[in-house]
């Protein structure tokens, strides 16, 4: 029953908000109906904490298991979070006359489709719908990043479709060898693509079918993690996007496609029997841990930067979940968690330096701390906080992810550190003068709505320090799901 | 092997009077397809013996080789419409030529032309001479390739054999054949100059390949290579059948069959040309530095062809 | 050579299909190439009817009849719409030339049949051979979003990609499950609403229809 509400709020909205139209409180609808989905995610949540896995529906339609209902809290959290910061932020928008109430109406509508999309990804059962609505998130977001219609935003918008509707071509590939794979071990009919039927029989599954349907699964859905070299379309979209576009792309898009890879990853691994799922990932992850820290350096755009910063993250949450084994798995979960909160959050406050600066380029952003000093903080805190400075979470999960990696692939170990220090190096040295450097700029008129900003930074500082003892629980069964 | 000769002799001496017929009715669909005044069936014919009737006029630099090529021309074309089975399977000519023959007579024939029209020293036949090298040179590869895709299936270069398989044979569908006939319509539109690479109706010295070659040829020379272009028309024609329509070519003596084998040549020839028409009408010229284009992709498909027989026929 | 009327019949789709992927490579107009799409949709609308009908695999007509529908009418026709709205319908030289780009899609299909090859003697349906088909499809579709610049070309090299993706998913398995199939028409009938609508902020943003000009957001 929960998870039909947790499907069935989102899309109504965006149905609603579609009929609805922009009147003048459609913000306020679209976080109302992003609250209730995230009161239908706890409830759900509550259950799978309580009673353990579960199958819902006809032959078993949706499964839900620690490990995804974990994404769907997440999810819809952060959903929730950004429907909130995007309320004043959207107003703004309007009155600086760069959007107008047709888009925004389109904007709403969007948004709730693509959560209902993501959330489905989520806690589908087949394989076949996972990639049904991965497209149909990708179809939701295109007119969203070319929602300002500048040239650069219409450009961004068309490369993210056609890289990414590429990329999920082979990830269809790559899915019809699975089912090819399956049909020979449960005959023809919808349930062969289920994954719990795939997962009870995966160790019949005939090898090198399943081998090059990873291949064409990692790819395809690597294209939406943005691994590289498949990473182009991401900088961009982010970039010309609105801000709590970027937002929810970053934080949640990237987690969905890469839950989509794991599951892949599981039924490959019983199948083959041997490390090659692993190792694949371990090399796109460090590849692009590397190249996004590289490129990190050179930008000069402040949120094609923290694209590039997603890359990296994203590179190394993969490169965990490569590594496999129970303490790399649950560092990567962790990072997922700290990555979406801190990202997010930098996200929102990003936002609102450039809306008040007028520009995206860091060198016209200045001394915000003096400007407004909420703000100046909120996003010196966020960068922080994303740069593994503890007593942040951030540190704690790559503290993990870069022992077991010294522990099990020791030769992994300097190209990730050396990385990680590039990367600080670089963003850390933007975001100060963004920061304390001086401006003749007045204080700000309004004061911006940096709640949500603190909200996540708060949970990151608190999952730092402490980890409640039935959250770490939740971690380590999700961890032991995916072959831990 | 009295039959076969007989059967050769009937069928080259069918091939050598009705060709121009062919070509007649081909240029009458055309005028039809134009809207234009239709030439009667016959023209060519009346062409021939206008041609014939006159005096030859011939440049004073020219040598023996220029007299001489007409009747090569003429000869190959007649050897080669004599190899190829139009209507009878039994050939004495056939295990004394097979497919990569039939391609070599071709080119001799070519050859001869265009040694003649360079012979003169005008510079429209040096052109012309030169354009027809640059066609023939990827035009030959691409057509040997289909033979080879015809051949794949029947384990043999010998026409006889491919029809026989093609034709006798339990039926079946030879995907291959489907991009071997679209690699045969390209090839056989440039070496028989019509559109879309060359045009036979025009004198344009931009554009003309063929017809520049023989712009110093008159008379009875003229009309032998007029009589061999039909010819050529109507050997690619039987070949275009053989390979892709073979049904109704009569057996390995089978006599019997021999009157509908012709009938069923007839009308295969009717809706060819038509067809050819309506194709001729239908395309644009390409421009001349487009037609290596054209051809490499005529050679593309040949290959492709084979492969896709590998694929699926094996 | 056992194999029954009906499957050679499906075989000779499959070269046409590979035969129109050629033929879409080698085409400068677009309304060419929209043409060219409508028929290859045909080819795998037919294909897989006789699949369905000829191994009782009935849910195959779902798959065929939506093939027809949106990729035979539906789309062709919006894409015709679209080209004389737009009015965009000029000889386009790709970014490649022709004949190299050809040279290309021969070793592209050469792979396309090695790859194949393991899998569909692995495979028990009828069909298998045509896997390879089905593969070098897809990867043509590739070369041509590739080697092409205007937005059209490239959408339609997409939709060739879906095409082949189809069809290989009835040759190796007869289709995927109906309620996949359904998912993935309803998405690709979406995106190609939504790219329609991109077109014309495209052209009103450009004034042209050409992605040359976007290629502003680059690393420097």
């Amino acid at each position: 029953m929960e998870i039909y509400c947790l499907l069935g709020i989102p899309l109504t909205g965006g149905l609603f908000l579609a009929l609805w139209g922009n009147r003048r409180n459609a913000p306020e609808i679209n976080a109302l109906f992003s609250l209730l989905t995230l009161l239908a995610a706890g409830v759900l949540t509550a259950r799978i904490v309580a009673s353990g896995p579960m199958l819902v529906g006809g032959e078993g339609w949706f499964f839900i298991d620690s490990f995804n209902v974990f994404l769907v809290a997440l999810t819809a959290f952060v959903a929730f979070t950004t429907s909130l910061f995007s309320r004043p932020y959207m107003r703004i928008e309007q009155e600086h006359g760069r959007l107008s109430t047709q888009r925004l109406r389109l904007y709403h509508s969007s948004y709730q489709v693509f959560i209902a999309a993501m959330l489905l990804a989520l806690t589908t059962n087949n394989m076949g719908i996972l990639w049904v609505s991965m497209e149909a998130a990708t179809l939701a977001t295109v007119l969203l990043v070319s929602l300002y219609r500048t040239p650069a935003s219409l450009e961004a918008a068309w490369k993210y479709f056609i890289l990414c509707g590429v990329g999920i071509a082979q990830a269809l590939f790559g899915t019809i060898l699975l089912y090819f794979a399956a049909e020979r071990v449960l005959g023809a009919g919808g349930s062969a693509l289920l994954w719990t039927h795939l997962n009870g029989v995966k160790t019949h599954l005939e090898p090198t079918v399943l081998q090059l349907a990873f291949v064409f699964l990692l790819v395809g859905y690597g294209t939406k993690v943005g691994l590289a070299p498949l990473h182009n379309w991401l900088p961009d979209a982010h970039a010309e996007g609105p801000t709590p576009v970027s937002a929810v792309l970053s934080g949640l898009l990237l987690n969905v496609a890469l839950y989509a890879v794991m599951r892949s990853k599981v039924l490959v691994d019983g199948a083959l029997g041997n490390d090659l799922a692993g190792n694949l990932m371990m090399g796109f992850g460090l590849l692009s841990v590397v190249t996004a820290a590289f490129l990190i350096k050179r930008q000069t755009d402040v949120k094609r930067m923290f694209a590039y910063s997603s890359i990296e993250h994203m590179g190394l949450i993969t490169f965990a979940f490569g590594m496999g084994g129970p303490i790399a798995s649950f560092a990567g979960l962790l990072h997922m968690t700290m990555h979406s909160l801190t990202k997010s959050a930098i996200f929102f406050a990003v936002g609102h330096a450039t809306q008040s600066a007028g520009t995206q380029l860091m060198d016209g952003i200045r001394g915000l701390i003096r400007t407004n000093p909420t703000l100046g903080w909120g996003l010196m805190l966020g960068s922080i906080a994303i740069l593994g400075v503890p007593p942040f979470g951030v540190f704690a999960s790559e503290f993990l992810i870069i022992t077991t990696a010294m522990h099990e692939h020791a030769w992994a170990t300097p190209f990730l550190l050396i990385a990680l220090g590039v990367a600080f190096a670089a963003i850390f040295g933007r975001v100060q003068p963004m920061v304390f450097g001086e401006t003749e700029l007045p204080r700000l008129p309004h004061q911006p709505a940096l709640t949500p900003v603190f909200l996540h930074l708060g949970l990151v500082l608190m999952l730092g320090l402490f980890i409640p003892p039935y959250l770490a629980m939740w971690y380590r069964q999700a961890a032991a799901l995916l072959g831990g | 092997m009295i039959p076969g000769i007989l059967l050769q002799i009937i069928q080259t001496l069918v091939a050598i009077l009705l060709a121009p017929l062919l070509l007649g009715w081909v240029n009458l669909c055309r005028a039809w397809l134009q809207g234009r005044r239709a030439p009667p069936l016959t023209q060519p014919y009346r062409v021939l013996k206008k041609l014939f009737h006159k005096d030859a006029v011939i440049a004073h630099t020219a040598s023996p080789l220029f007299r001489f090529a007409p009747y090569m021309v003429f000869a190959c074309m007649a050897l080669a419409a004599g190899i190829v089975p139009t209507f009878a399977n039994d050939l004495a000519f056939s295990p004394a030529a097979d497919a990569i023959a039939l391609v070599g007579v071709f080119a001799l024939a070519r050859v001869f032309l265009a040694l003649a029209a360079m012979d003169i020293g005008t510079s429209f036949g040096t052109l012309g001479a030169r354009r027809e090298m640059l066609i023939s040179f990827l035009a030959e590869p691409a057509l040997l390739m289909v033979f080879f895709t015809a051949s794949l299936i029947s384990h043999s270069t010998a026409l006889p054999t491919i029809v026989e398989t093609l034709a006798h044979k339990e039926f079946v569908i030879y995907p291959s054949m489907a991009f071997a006939a679209v690699a045969f319509w390209m090839v056989s539109t440039a070496e028989n100059a019509r559109i879309p690479v060359d045009n036979p109706a025009t004198h344009l010295e931009l554009t003309m390949i063929h017809e520049a070659m023989i712009l110093e040829y008159s008379a009875r020379h003229l009309a032998l290579i007029e009589w061999a272009v039909s010819l050529k028309l109507f050997t690619y024609s039987a070949l275009g059948i053989a390979l892709f329509v073979p049904w109704g070519i009569a057996a390995r003596g089978d006599f019997a069959a021999l009157p509908l084998a012709f009938l069923a040549l007839t009308l295969k020839m009717v809706v060819g040309g038509a067809t050819l028409s309506l194709l001729e009408a239908t395309a644009a010229k390409v421009r001349l530095f487009r037609a290596p284009e054209f051809l490499g992709t005529a050679f593309m498909l040949a290959v492709l062809g084979m492969l896709t027989h590998f694929l699926l026929e094996v | 050579m056992s194999l029954t009327y009906y499957l050679q019949v499906v075989n000779l789709l499959a070269a046409l299909l590979l035969l129109i992927s050629f033929a879409m490579l080698s085409q400068r107009r677009i309304v060419g190439l929209i043409t060219l799409f409508a028929w290859q949709g045909a080819a795998l609308a037919a294909s897989t009817a006789i699949v369905a009908g000829s191994t009782g695999q009935h849910h195959l007509y779902w798959s065929a009849g939506i093939t027809l529908a949106l990729k035979v009418i539906a789309m062709p026709w919006f894409f015709y719409r679209l080209v004389r709205k737009l009015d965009v319908d000029r000889d386009v030289e790709p970014m490649i030339n022709i004949p190299t780009t050809m040279l290309i899609g021969i070793v592209l299909v050469i792979f396309a049949f090695n790859l194949a090859l393991p899998i569909s003697q692995m495979s028990g349906t009828v069909t298998r051979s045509t896997l390879g088909i089905a593969m070098a499809t897809v990867l043509l579709a590739f070369l041509m979003m590739i080697t092409r610049s205007k937005a059209i070309p490239q959408v339609i090299g997409f939709l060739a990609m879906e095409n082949g993706l189809f069809f290989a998913a009835t040759s190796a398995t007869y289709g995927m499950p109906l309620v996949v199939e359904m998912g993935v028409a309803l998405d690709v009938l979406v995106g190609v609403f939504v790219l329609g609508i991109f077109f014309f902020q495209i052209r009103e943003t450009f004034d042209s229809l050409d992605l040359k000009h976007m290629e502003k957001l680059k690393e420097r």
